[in-house]
């Protein structure tokens, strides 16, 4: 469906049902160079178990018009955003990689309207090495098989996203140059990386939520290794949040690689 | 540079979709014939059926063995998914049938394989699909033929069989222009000679029953999915931008930003029309592409020395391949087709068609059959067989005459092929002497 956010047109993929108010609401946000549909198949289930699914292009990506948010901060102003014009007061907030950020960074400001937080693929810091981001913003096709190269963890996945017969390793590549492609005037690929570089505020932003978070971590991850989840991990339970950490045998994609296992993992938690 | 996490094409052949099987340790792949698998629940049956969840529901639709050819071809094509289905007609069919309906219109290269011309020109235009051939290097032709109802631009990598190279950068620039895709049936060439996603185009099938199978064993299929084509942006293609009623309302370029196609070529084309492929036929496909790389490479080196061998012989009027500088698309196989432009070309005997049908009867070593792309060399007169339909102007426009023959190299010793052909020719000959 598509909603007015911050006076822009911002599309969320709703599940293949329609959106319903009465229903609790889960948000589903992507990473750098993603859109909506790397959620389709846990997105779709959920819609389809009792859940309002808002599968969010971001801002300047694919169905999205606006700016693409150049920091963390600003997507997750965004989010709240977004709860807003969908009419929203309280929803589970999931995200992958940059949309990790994002979604930890608006659940600390969101606070009660919060009810889950759930982060795949995250890391803390971020950071991105120099040579990434130049490559990303001079170099683009050249970084864009770099990163899917180190998300990948397998030659053989099981049936995903698309169903069996898809090569995930080339509908990735696929999707990364469709987002790009979106955004004429904003490299999205170099402004999504440099926001994840720059984020400071995630052992912060973790202390202050108010929500059980759950962490879905690769353990074959070389994009956002396992361990680089640690001091968010410390900081959670060191803050007294309840905390489930899922670690599947799979790289940074881990909704295409693991589809079921992903799913499982954000299902259950969210039962919690 | 490709390392163990960025293979290359050759170990792509032998291991992309397939890992040992969790089940048993298998370490080939496991041939799956079962018509179906059992749910582990309702739900779990429910989550399948609504795309939910990813996994097999019934043969037809989907299968584990197929699924691994489906996700090789794509990775040495460098798509994003493909659908293995019962022949490349039927490969075609699918791409055709999944894009458009009656009322509307493809434009297509004239030198098309004699079945691909057949269904385009008569059969799809009974149920209400035209098309407009245009030659393959006509790029004013191709601007010109389109309609407001054109949905889809189709040719071969090299046209079968005058081994006319498609100029695929600027005819799919041309079918951009139009806000249609490009369809390549790339089935002579294999993704070891051009992968023709990386020229613009958006849709490539084969014959997996020719090279990437290479034993002559087995018919089938497979239709891949560049993942490049915005069909939302196009505008032209509601089957995939508006909810479908046939499967749950789903609105395919919603759900997948890159795979619409797939997805309504599966749940729709292929749960319909049904024209699947069979599991074993999967599998004798997957041994076929394991050695691809090396066959082709011989393939190549052995129809360099045939060739260089007729080009030479005096009964030898013409020899239709692009490796020769006298061939119209020498340039463009040079920049498109590094490593060859395949082994199946054809060549005019000086003579009579009585000298032509004497020469295919004494060839041993060459059989004397309707395909291409064996691991043997096959030797056909297309006048009278793959393109027996077509007219003379039709066949005069694919490049074939009435005494062309065509041949397809295998894998024997080049000497061996030479010698044959040698003595075939000398028979010709000798029936010209005898005033046949």
């Amino acid at each position: 469906m598509e909603l007015s956010v911050n006076g822009s047109k911002t599309y969320c993929y709703t599940g293949g049902k329609p959106f319903d108010a009465d229903q609790p609401t889960v948000v589903f946000i992507h990473g750098v160079l993603n859109d909506h549909s790397v959620w389709i198949l846990q997105s779709r289930y959920l819609a389809h178990h009792g859940w309002n699914v808002l599968a969010v292009d971001l801002p300047g990506h694919c169905r999205s018009s606006g700016q693409a948010p150049s920091s963390v901060e600003e997507a997750a102003d965004f989010i709240a955003a977004l709860l807003d014009a969908a009419g929203v007061q309280r929803a589970a907030l999931v995200g992958h990689s940059w949309g990790s950020l994002i979604a930890l960074e608006a659940a600390s400001r969101l606070q009660e309207r919060v009810s889950h937080l759930v982060l795949v693929g995250t890391a803390f810091p971020m950071k991105v090495s120099q040579a990434l981001l130049d490559s990303s913003l001079n170099e683009p096709m050249k970084a864009l098989t770099m990163v899917n190269v180190f998300s990948r963890s397998t030659l053989a996945p099981p049936p995903s996203a698309l169903g069996p017969g898809t090569w995930v390793y080339g509908a990735s590549l696929a999707l990364g140059r469709r987002v790009l492609a979106s955004n004429t005037a904003v490299n999205v690929f170099h402004r999504g990386f440099k926001a994840c570089d720059s984020y400071a505020n995630g052992e912060a932003a973790i202390q202050a939520i108010s929500c059980p978070v759950l962490f879905v971590l690769g353990a074959q991850d070389q994009m956002t290794q396992p361990r680089a989840a640690q001091p968010l991990i410390s900081a959670a339970h060191n803050s007294g949040k309840t905390v489930q950490v899922a670690s599947l045998p799979v790289g940074h994609h881990q909704m295409t690689e693991a589809p079921d296992a992903t799913l499982f993992a954000i299902r259950d938690f969210l039962k919690s | 540079m490709p390392g163990y996490s960025d293979p290359g094409f050759d170990t792509l052949a032998l291991h992309a979709g397939a890992a040992p099987d969790p089940a048993t340790g298998a370490r080939a792949v496991p041939i799956h014939l079962t018509t179906s698998f059992v749910f582990e629940s309702s739900d779990h049956a429910a989550s399948l059926f609504n795309l939910e969840r990813a996994g097999h529901v019934y043969s037809r639709i989907s299968n584990p063995t197929n699924a691994v050819l489906e996700q090789r071809i794509s990775a040495l094509e460098g798509g994003i998914g493909a659908i293995a289905t019962a022949s490349g007609q039927a490969a075609l069919h699918l791409s055709i049938a999944t894009l458009m309906g009656a009322g509307s219109h493809i434009v297509a290269s004239t030198a098309l394989y004699g079945g691909s011309q057949n269904l385009l020109h008569y059969t799809m235009r009974r149920f209400g699909i035209e098309t407009t051939f245009v030659k393959p290097g006509d790029l004013d032709g191709w601007r010109a033929a389109v309609r407001p109802n054109t949905k889809l631009f189709f040719g071969e990598t090299v046209g079968n069989p005058g081994l006319d190279v498609l100029d695929i950068e600027a005819v799919s620039a041309i079918a951009h222009e139009a806000g249609v895709p490009l369809l390549v049936d790339s089935t002579l060439t294999s993704p070891w000679l051009i992968k023709p996603f990386e020229h613009g185009a958006d849709l490539v099938y084969h014959s997996a029953t020719k090279f990437l199978s290479g034993h002559g064993t087995v018919i089938g299929g497979l239709v891949v999915d560049g993942g490049s084509f915005n069909w939302d942006q196009s505008g032209k293609f509601t089957e995939l931008t508006e909810a479908y009623d046939g499967f749950h309302n789903m609105v395919f370029s919603e759900e997948s930003t890159v795979g619409a196609f797939l997805l309504r070529a599966r749940r729709e084309g292929l749960r319909d029309f049904g024209a699947c492929m069979s599991p074993h036929t999967a599998w004798l496909i997957l041994q076929g592409i394991e050695t691809l790389p090396l066959r082709m490479a011989r393939h190549m080196s052995n129809t360099e020395k045939v060739v260089a061998f007729l080009a030479s012989h005096p009964l030898v009027a013409r020899v239709g391949h692009p490796m020769l500088e006298s061939h119209a698309s020498h340039a463009l196989a040079q920049k498109l087709l590094p490593r060859g432009a395949g082994s199946v070309f054809s060549f005019d005997i000086r003579g009579s068609r009585t000298q032509g049908k004497a020469f295919v009867e004494t060839l041993k070593v060459f059989s004397h059959l309707a395909n291409v792309g064996d691991c043997r060399s096959l030797v056909i007169h297309p006048a009278s067989t793959t393109h027996f339909r077509m007219s003379d102007d039709a066949l005069a426009g694919a490049g074939i005459t009435q005494g062309t023959i065509r041949l397809s190299i295998g894998l024997e010793d080049p000497d061996d092929l030479i010698d044959d052909l040698k003595r075939a020719l000398k028979a010709a000959g000798n029936l010209e002497k005898a005033g046949a």
